[in-house]
C-alpha cells in the first residue's frame, strides 16, 4: 500500500477534474456527491493500509520515499516529485482524508440545493489534492506547491457564495483578505525555502536534514530560515500577527469552515514547523519567538472568543486559540504533542464547525447565538455531538482533548517555566468558558427565536452520521496518546510512534530539569478543576442568570467593546498598512511614477517623433509631378557621379 | 544613303526631353501619360538605333518587351485615369492629391 499512496494524491485529482469538467452536466447531486466523497474515502483506506504495512515495518525502515518522476533538473538542482511515507504524514494523511471523508459525506447534505454543487465538491476534492502534496512531499518545493494548493483553494471556498453580503463587505472581499494576507506568509515560506537552498544545496528533507548537524546551533543561518518558515507558519495557520483572515474565512460555507479552517489546511503551519524540526530547535531565540506567539495568540483569541455572538465566529476565534497551544508545543520542544493536538483538535474542531453547521440550517442561516435558545429538546443528535466536542475542547478528563492539551501544558510548565502554564491554564479556562457559554446560549435556556418563522429540526442522516463519527474520534481519539504518568511503561504510544521523526530534533533541543510525577498530577489536576469550575460558571450565568453577565459588561464597558471590536486589530491594520499602501500607491506610483514616469516617457518619445515628422512630412505634399521632379534630380545627380567617377 | 548614328540619337534626346518636361509641367493626366510613352518611344529608338549600329537583334527583341509592357501599363494606367475621373470628376493631377500629409 505505501507503493500506491501516490494514489491518495490523485483521485481526489481526478474527483475534482470529473466534478470541475462535467459536474455542471451531470446535475445530479446524488452522483457528484458520491464522486467526491468516494475519491477521498478511497484515499483514506489507502493511507489506512500505507499505515499498517508501515506499522508492521521495524522501526529504522519506517520512512519510505515514493518518487514519481524528476520535477525539475536544472545545473545541479534536482528536484525529484517524491513523497515521504513516515510516521509524521501518514498521522496527517490520515487525519486529512479522514475527516475530510467525513466532511464531503456531510457536505452532500448541507450543500443540497445549491446552485454550486458541482463546483464545491470540485474545489474540496482540489483542496485534498493539495493537501495531501503539503503532507506528503519529500522536499520543501513539493510541500511548497501544496501549501500555495491550499492557499488557493481556501480562497476559491471563502468566497464560494462571492455575490453574498459578509458583515460590512462582500463574500469576495474576505477571500481576497485571506489570499493576501496568506500571500504574506508565503513570502516569508519561499525566502526560507531560498535560503535553505544557499546553505544546503539541496530542498530534500533528508538531505537537508543531514546536513544540519554541519553547523552549531544558534547559528545565524538557522535563525533565519526558522524565522522566514514561521513567517510563512503565521500566514497560513493564522498567528499573531497573521490571523487577521481566518475570522473572515468564515464567510465561506460551513464545511469548508471546518475541513479547512479548522480541521486540516490550518494545521499546515504546524506540519511544516513540525516537519523541520531539526532546524527549528538549531535557533533557539526562534524557539522561544515561537512559543512566545502561540501562547499570545492562544490567549488574545480566547479573550475574543468570549463575547462573540456569531456562533462561526466564537469558533474561528477558538481555532486560532488552539493553534495558539499547537505553537506553543513546537515552541517548547515538544513537537509530538503540537501533532498529537493537531489531530485531536480535527477531530473536536472539526465536528464544532459541523454541528454549528447543522444548526444553522435548522435556524435558516441564522448565526447569532443571541436568537438561539433552547434547541436541546428539537435536535438531539447534534446537541449531543456538539456536547461532547465542547467537552473534549474545554478538557474534560478522559476526552481527546484533555490528553493532547494536558500534555501541552505539562511541557509548556517543564521546558517553558511557570509563566507559560499559567496563561496556558488561564487560556484553558477561557475556552471552556466560552464554549459553555456557546452551547448554553444555544440548546439551553428560553427559545429566543422567531417561532413564527423559525422551525428548528434536526438535519439528515448524510449530514448527523459524520457527526457521531467524530464525535465517537473526539472521544476516543485521546487515547492513543495517553501520558506516560497513566500508561504505565510502554509510555505515550503517539509519542513512541512519531519519535524516529523527532529524534535528531530531540537531541539538540534544550531540556530544564526532570520533574517529578507528583507534579504533573498537581498541575493536571489544578487545570481540571480550574477549567470545570469555568465550565460551572459559564453553565451557571447563561443558562440560569444572564443579568451576571449583563452586569459584568456593563462595568467593564470599554473593555468588553474592546473584545467585541476584536481589539480593533483590523482598523489598525487598516490604519498603518493597508491605508499608507493605497496612498502612495495613489499618489506616489501612480500619479506620480506611473503618470509622469513612464507615461512622461513614452509620451515624450511619441512627441519627438511627431514634431520631427511634422518637418518631414511637408515634403509628401501629394504632387504627383513634385515627385517626379524630385525623382530627376535624383537621377540626374547619380549619372553625374557615375560620369565623374569615370 | 548613310545617315550618321548621332542624327538619332539626338533625335531620341530630344524626345526623351520632350517626355520629361511634359511630365513635369503639364497638368492633364492623359497628357503626362502619353509624355511617359514618349520617353518611353525615345528609349526604344535609341535600342533600335543601336542594335543596327552593331548588328545585334537583341536590342530590337528588348523593344517588342518594351512596347509589349508599355501597351499593358497603357491600359491599366487609363483604366486607373478612368476610375478617378469618375470619382472626381477632373484628371488634373494637380486636384488628385490624396496622398498628402
Amino acid at each position: 500500500m505505501i507503493n500506491l499512496i501516490y494514489l491518495t494524491v490523485l483521485l481526489p485529482l481526478l474527483g475534482f477534474l470529473i466534478n470541475g469538467l462535467f459536474g455542471s452536466k451531470i446535475k445530479n447531486e446524488k452522483i457528484i456527491g458520491i464522486i467526491g466523497s468516494s475519491t477521498v474515502g478511497i484515499a483514506f483506506l489507502i493511507s489506512l493500509g500505507a499505515f499498517i504495512e508501515t506499522l508492521s515495518l521495524p522501526v529504522e525502515s519506517r520512512s519510505n520515499v515514493v518518487s514519481l518522476f524528476t520535477w525539475l533538473n536544472v545545473a545541479n538542482l534536482n528536484i525529484k516529485f517524491a513523497y515521504l511515507v513516515d510516521q509524521l504524514s501518514l498521522v496527517m494523511a490520515l487525519v486529512v482524508t479522514g475527516v475530510g471523508f467525513l466532511i464531503h459525506v456531510y457536505s452532500i447534505g448541507y450543500m443540497h440545493g445549491d446552485k454550486g454543487f458541482w463546483r464545491f465538491f470540485a474545489y474540496l476534492n482540489l483542496f485534498i489534492f493539495a493537501m495531501m502534496n503539503l503532507i506528503l512531499g519529500d522536499n520543501f518545493l513539493v510541500l511548497f506547491l501544496g501549501w500555495e494548493g491550499v492557499g488557493l483553494c481556501s480562497y476559491l471556498l471563502i468566497g464560494f457564495w462571492y455575490d453574498r453580503k459578509f458583515e460590512k463587505g462582500t463574500v469576495a472581499e474576505a477571500a481576497k483578505k485571506a489570499f493576501i494576507v496568506n500571500r504574506i506568509g508565503d513570502f516569508g515560506f519561499l525566502l526560507g525555502m531560498f535560503l535553505i537552498y544557499q546553505t544546503f544545496d539541496s530542498l530534500n528533507f533528508a538531505e537537508v536534514f543531514s546536513k544540519v548537524p554541519n553547523y552549531p546551533v544558534g547559528d545565524i543561518v538557522f535563525t533565519l530560515i526558522a524565522l522566514f518558515l514561521f513567517i510563512g507558519a503565521t500566514g497560513k495557520s493564522a498567528q499573531i500577527p497573521l490571523f487577521v483572515w481566518l475570522p473572515d474565512a468564515m464567510a465561506g460555507p460551513t464545511p469548508v469552515s471546518a475541513l479547512i479552517h479548522a480541521a486540516t489546511m490550518v494545521t499546515a503551519g504546524v506540519y511544516m514547523v513540525a516537519r523541520s524540526s531539526i532546524i527549528f530547535v538549531s535557533a533557539p531565540t526562534v524557539m522561544l519567538i515561537i512559543a512566545i506567539v502561540g501562547l499570545a495568540t492562544a490567549f488574545f483569541a480566547a479573550t475574543v472568543g468570549l463575547v462573540q455572538n456569531d456562533i462561526k465566529k466564537v469558533l474561528a476565534y477558538s481555532t486560532v486559540s488552539q493553534l495558539g497551544y499547537m505553537f506553543l508545543a513546537l515552541g517548547v520542544g515538544a513537537f509530538s504533542s503540537g501533532i498529537f493536538h493537531v489531530m485531536t483538535h480535527a477531530f473536536f474542531k472539526a465536528l464544532l464547525f459541523l454541528g454549528a453547521g447543522s444548526i444553522i440550517h435548522a435556524m435558516h442561516e441564522k448565526q447569532d447565538i443571541q436568537h438561539y435558545g433552547g434547541l436541546k429538546k428539537y435536535m438531539p443528535k447534534t446537541y449531543i455531538t456538539f456536547l461532547i466536542a465542547t467537552f473534549a475542547i474545554a478538557g474534560v478528563p478522559g476526552l481527546s482533548g484533555f490528553f493532547s492539551k494536558d500534555e501541552i501544558l505539562w511541557n509548556a510548565y517543564s521546558n517553558g517555566g511557570m509563566l507559560f502554564w499559567v496563561i496556558g491554564v488561564l487560556t484553558a479556562m477561557l475556552t471552556a468558558f466560552y464554549m459553555v457559554r456557546l452551547v448554553s446560549l444555544t440548546f439551553f435556556g428560553k427559545e429566543r427565536f422567531d417561532k413564527s418563522h423559525v422551525h428548528p429540526h434536526e438535519s439528515p442522516n448524510v449530514m448527523t452520521i459524520p457527526l457521531i463519527v467524530l464525535a465517537i474520534l473526539s472521544v476516543l481519539g485521546g487515547y492513543i496518546g495517553i501520558p506516560a504518568l497513566f500508561s504505565g511503561n510502554g509510555g505515550n504510544k503517539f509519542e513512541v510512534w512519531l519519535h524516529p521523526i523527532f529524534e535528531n530534533a530531540n537531541l539538540r533541543v534544550l531540556h530544564y530539569g526532570s520533574h517529578s510525577h507528583l507534579e504533573e498530577i498537581i498541575l493536571m489536576v489544578t487545570s481540571v478543576i480550574l477549567a470545570l469550575s469555568s465550565m460551572y460558571f459559564a453553565y451557571h450565568v447563561y443558562t440560569k442568570n444572564r443579568s451576571i453577565a449583563e452586569n459584568i459588561s456593563k462595568s467593564f464597558n470599554s473593555l468588553y467593546q474592546l473584545l467585541l471590536d476584536k481589539y480593533r486589530i483590523d482598523e489598525f491594520y487598516e490604519f498603518i498598512i493597508v491605508k499608507p499602501i493605497k496612498n502612495i500607491s495613489e499618489k506616489v506610483l501612480w500619479k506620480f511614477t506611473d503618470n509622469k514616469i513612464i507615461d512622461g516617457f513614452v509620451n515624450s518619445a511619441a512627441s519627438l517623433v511627431d514634431s520631427t515628422s511634422s518637418l518631414t512630412r511637408k515634403l509628401q505634399n501629394g504632387l504627383t509631378q513634385f515627385y517626379a521632379i524630385l525623382m530627376l534630380l535624383g537621377i540626374s545627380a547619380v549619372l553625374f557621379w557615375i560620369i565623374i567617377k569615370i | 544613303m548613310n545617315i550618321p548614328i548621332e542624327y538619332y540619337l539626338i533625335l531620341s534626346a530630344l524626345m526623351f526631353i520632350a517626355g520629361t518636361i511634359g511630365v513635369i509641367i503639364r497638368r492633364n493626366a492623359i497628357v503626362v501619360f502619353m509624355c511617359i510613352e514618349l520617353m518611353l518611344n525615345s528609349a526604344n529608338l535609341t535600342l533600335v538605333t543601336f542594335s543596327s549600329y552593331l548588328g545585334n537583334a537583341i536590342g530590337q527583341v528588348f523593344v517588342f518587351f518594351v512596347m509589349s509592357v508599355a501597351a499593358a501599363e497603357a491600359a491599366i494606367g487609363l483604366a486607373i485615369i478612368i476610375m478617378v475621373f469618375r470619382n472626381k470628376l477632373t484628371v488634373n493631377i494637380d486636384e488628385i492629391n490624396l496622398f498628402k500629409w
